[in-house]
């Protein structure tokens, strides 16, 4: 007994589920027991019945309930007489079989109230069931007699109604000749099943009643309902917001407290812990590491974190998929580890937890991590970046690569990998439901998938923004910040850079779109004032530029027509607070409309292919930096990564060069005033912070370039190659430096100490 | 021989033609409605309108038929038309009666009718005093994306 009550509390959360579910199919069981007497005939019936029996048996097995098992056993056997066509179901094995259903259920009530079967005595109600096998055997042995099996199932329904009672022991004495008298068999289930559930059902019915089972498309339903009303909400906020009777704003605040909850309440409904989906993970991991000769252990934080159903579903192959990959690609074999000073079983650490209104799930392993040469030399080789352009590449660029389409380092295809599920579908997969995926990896010590995705689909929180006559929303997952340019700063804050608009935001250049143009709508913007939103697609920021910019509204996502689904600028539409129809932007499909992202990539292969150099004439941007006191050193922007300005307190030396911490990385620094020969400028010398130009470093990763100031950005027609070492920039003659080249060729100079180093351009 | 087949039809006007479509694929007549223009959309989509909180993509009939802009300051109707994508809005002149038409007076058009209309009108009704051209309405509001 006390071991039984351990082993059950123990499985309490098996229990519970185990008792609602077989409550539930007793009742349908006794549904179809009674449609079965009006229509012996209904398989699906027969069946169903038989399904019940059987779960119940089996699972009663599993937990260790003896009485349960053998009792359901003993219907199992009779059902299955039944169901096979063997056995007629009479009233008499119809009567037993209801019992037989009691019973259970004042048992289930037992198990529930004190973790045991009870020990009310069921060996008579087996007794019947396993005497009905014999004797209904029988009866039916004589039936078919006369008629064909088919016809031999009418006549006991109609036989029984005349002898009610006298039946079962007719044929059961004709045959089996049982020792129990057979009335009491009968009699005795009944009271036996009457007796017990008097403690038990109430229970019993307390463990269903505290859950309910709730059909999906209702949710959905009041889901688009609960949506309405926070439109209708919306609209009612927007005309009380100027009224002056008290008693409206007094209660439209009221209703707008009440919808709030609602709706948080009618979300909740749809929720379901991420652990449903994680739960199928350490199986496959045990299967994959077993297939790979590998050993790893699965560690699951925040399990419990829930998630909107449909988005739940969304992310289970995406997720499935990451988890295999860390697996096959991650995780190195036990020999592999063991010689790397790592334990022989390898950690997949699933982590999901809540952070501003969006979900982030992350699937970190301890394996080898990811090689961005390797990344590097394989994205080169499928043409997905031309090897110039990959000396450019920083590092987390280079690892964004992995989620190329046709990009896959696995050097063979296993049994894991190759099954037509990229990790450019998992991109695609979670950026359909408005969520994005990150790569963060250390050599040798691991890789992390980063997945952020929204709470919930169907409502969700937007600015919305002007251009042209209409309004826009624009999902604010999407949105990193908001920029007001004014006056002077409007005309001259966006710089171009071969016609494409730029802005400097705090030393990085930001592309522009234009929404009135990505639109084709007359630009009727305010030329003094520029609002620009800056969106983050594809993990690459971008502005658009949009006329006016207005508060941020919880939106209902709604779709569109099959007439517009094909413009990929737009995720949807919805209805706004006044009323009036508003469409919502797909930042990442404007972004790619405007060519800020992908497009990119493709334009910069094709222009290398071409001519195989810039043509004369074309133009080039240039960053125009302050060398020494008075000299001035022209970099071509596309070799610039970034511009950044430190600390001097922020500068330590390693080895023989001096570096800087910088995005968790050490940056090694290079002076370029020294590098050319010049004496730095005393003046910049002195201040307090020093500017940088970031750009790739020839072995991989990023190198500093101090500069002793940033004078400015020009657009300038590029000359023929060989004459470009100086020119007139803006009126002042400019040496133009090719910048990779000279880090390459200090490369060396830095670690032998080796300065100044000069560079023939 | 039992009586042909009466159908209904629900009729408007466009452009001086005289239009119908089966009165059961209609939804709704309404009036007309303010729009959210849609950059980018195909030619023929009007905008978007809110029909109580259900958001319906406005098609010009006008556009569709090739037929020349309204007039300034003519405010066009909204025919909404049920479809198994959700609710469509057709943009007409003019809403007419409910008419009944036996089937025995239609007519597939003529070959001489060519171009757009050729593919969007299913055939004729000959009726006392004027023609009742039938709307495929599953062609008309079949508009691709541009």
């Amino acid at each position: 007994m006390w071991e039984e009550v351990e082993c059950v509390g123990e499985l309490d959360e098996i229990v519970g589920e185990f008792l609602v579910e077989s409550y539930e199919n007793l009742d349908a069981f006794d549904d179809d027991l009674l449609a079965l007497e009006r229509d012996p005939n209904a398989t699906d019936r027969i069946a169903s019945a038989f399904r019940t029996i059987h779960t119940i048996k089996g699972t009663c097995g599993f937990l260790g309930l003896g009485t349960l098992e053998s009792v359901t056993h003993a219907g199992e056997n009779l059902l299955t007489l039944v169901r096979d066509g063997d056995l007629d179901l009479g009233p008499d094995i119809a009567t037993a079989l209801l019992a037989l259903s009691d019973a259970v259920r004042s048992m289930l009530g037992s198990v529930e109230a004190t973790g045991t079967e009870g020990d009310a005595d069921h060996s008579a109600l087996v007794a019947t069931l396993e005497r009905l096998q014999h004797g209904a055997g029988g009866a039916v042995a004589s039936a078919p007699a006369g008629d064909a099996p088919a016809a031999g199932a009418p006549p006991p329904v109609d036989a029984p109604p005349p002898v009610d009672a006298p039946p079962p022991h007719g044929t059961g004495g004709a045959t089996a000749l049982s020792a129990a008298p057979p009335p009491a068999p009968q009699a005795e289930p009944v009271p036996a099943a009457a007796d017990v559930p008097a403690a038990g059902e109430p229970r019993g019915a307390a463990a269903a009643d505290s859950s309910i089972r709730v059909d999906v498309g209702l949710l959905d339903q009041l889901m688009n309902l609960v949506g309405e009303l926070v439109l209708a909400r919306n609209q009612i906020l927007q005309h009380t917001s100027t009224s002056t009777d008290a008693a409206l704003v007094g209660s439209s605040q009221r209703l707008n407290l009440i919808a709030t909850e609602l709706q948080e309440g009618v979300m909740k409904t749809r929720m379901q812990p991420i652990g449903n989906v994680w739960g199928k993970f350490p199986r496959v991991v045990r299967d994959l590491t077993v297939a790979l000769g590998k050993q790893c252990r699965v560690v699951m934080e925040g399990e419990d974190t829930e998630l909107d159903k449909t988005i739940i579903e969304a992310i289970k192959d995406p997720l499935t998929h990451l988890v295999r990959n860390a697996v096959d690609h991650g995780v190195e074999t036990a020999a592999d580890r063991v010689a790397a000073g790592k334990p022989a079983e390898g950690t997949l650490t699933l982590r999901a937890f809540h952070e501003g209104g969006q979900v982030n799930i992350e699937i970190a392993d301890d394996g080898a991590g990811i090689d961005p040469a390797r990344v590097l030399a394989k994205a080169v080789e499928r043409g997905l970046v031309r090897p110039d352009q990959a000396t450019r590449l920083v590092e987390r660029e280079i690892l964004s690569l992995i989620f190329s389409p046709g990009f896959s380092t696995a050097a063979r295809i296993t049994n894991v990998s190759g099954r037509g599920v990229g990790m450019d579908v998992v991109k695609t997969n979670i950026e359909r439901i408005g969520g994005t995926v990150d790569v963060a990896s250390v050599p040798g010590s691991g890789t992390t998938f980063k997945v952020k995705i929204p709470l919930t689909l169907a409502i969700i929180p937007a600015l919305v923004v002007t251009c042209g006559e209409e309004r826009y929303a624009i999902p604010q997952a999407s949105l990193l910040e908001l920029v007001r340019l004014e006056g002077a700063q409007a005309r001259q804050g966006i710089e171009l850079i071969s016609g494409a608009p730029v802005y400097r935001l705090r030393g990085n250049l930001l592309p522009l779109v234009h929404l009135n143009r990505e639109l084709a709508v007359p630009d009727t913007a305010d030329r003094d004032v520029v609002n620009i939103v800056v969106l983050q697609a594809d993990a690459q920021p971008f502005g658009l530029v949009v006329d006016g910019v207005h508060d941020t509204q919880e939106i209902v996502v709604k779709p569109l027509g099959s007439q517009l689904k094909g413009i990929a600028t737009y995720a949807g539409a919805t209805i706004l607070g006044d009323g009036r129809v508003s469409l919502i932007l797909d930042v990442v499909g404007l972004a790619q409309r405007a060519h800020v992202v992908a497009e990119h990539r493709e334009r910069a292969l094709t222009a290398g292919l071409g001519s195989g150099g810039p043509d004369a004439g074309e133009l080039e941007t240039l960053l125009i930096v302050g060398v020494g006191a008075d000299r001035r050193v022209a970099v071509p922007l596309s070799s610039v990564a970034r511009l950044e300005k430190f600390p001097r307190s922020a500068v330590e030396r390693a080895g023989q060069g001096e570096v800087v911490q910088y995005r968790d990385e050490i940056l090694p620094l290079i002076s370029l005033s020294s590098a050319l020969g010049a004496y730095p400028d005393p003046s910049a010398e002195a201040a307090r912070t020093f500017d940088v130009v970031v750009c790739a470093a020839p072995g991989g990763g990023s190198v500093g370039v101090v500069v002793d100031r940033i004078v400015d950005i020009v657009e300038e027609r590029r000359r023929a190659r060989g004459t470009g070492q100086a020119r007139v920039v803006d009126r002042r003659v400019t040496d133009v430096v090719d910048l990779p080249a000279l880090v390459a060729a200090l490369e060396t100079g830095v670690l032998a100490g080796a300065l100044p180093v000069e560079v023939g351009v | 021989m039992s009586a042909p087949t009466a159908r209904q039809y629900s009729t408007f006007s466009v452009d001086g033609l005289y239009f119908g479509v089966e009165a059961l694929r209609v939804q709704e007549f309404i009036r007309y409605q303010q729009m959210t223009h849609v950059p980018l959309a195909p030619r023929d989509v009007a905008g978007l309108i809110n029909l109580r909180g259900q958001i319906v993509t406005a098609i010009d009939l006008r556009s569709r038929l090739q037929l020349p802009p309204r007039a300034d300051g003519r405010l066009p109707m909204n025919v909404v038309l049920r479809s198994d994508d959700g609710s469509v809005s057709l943009l007409v002149d003019e809403i007419g009666d409910v008419v009944d038409a036996d089937d025995d007076s239609f007519e597939a058009p003529p070959e001489t009718v060519g171009g757009v209309a050729r593919d969007l009108i299913l055939g004729a009704h000959k009726l006392p005093g004027r023609l009742l051209l039938v709307l495929d309405t599953d062609r008309a509001i079949a508009v691709t994306p541009a």
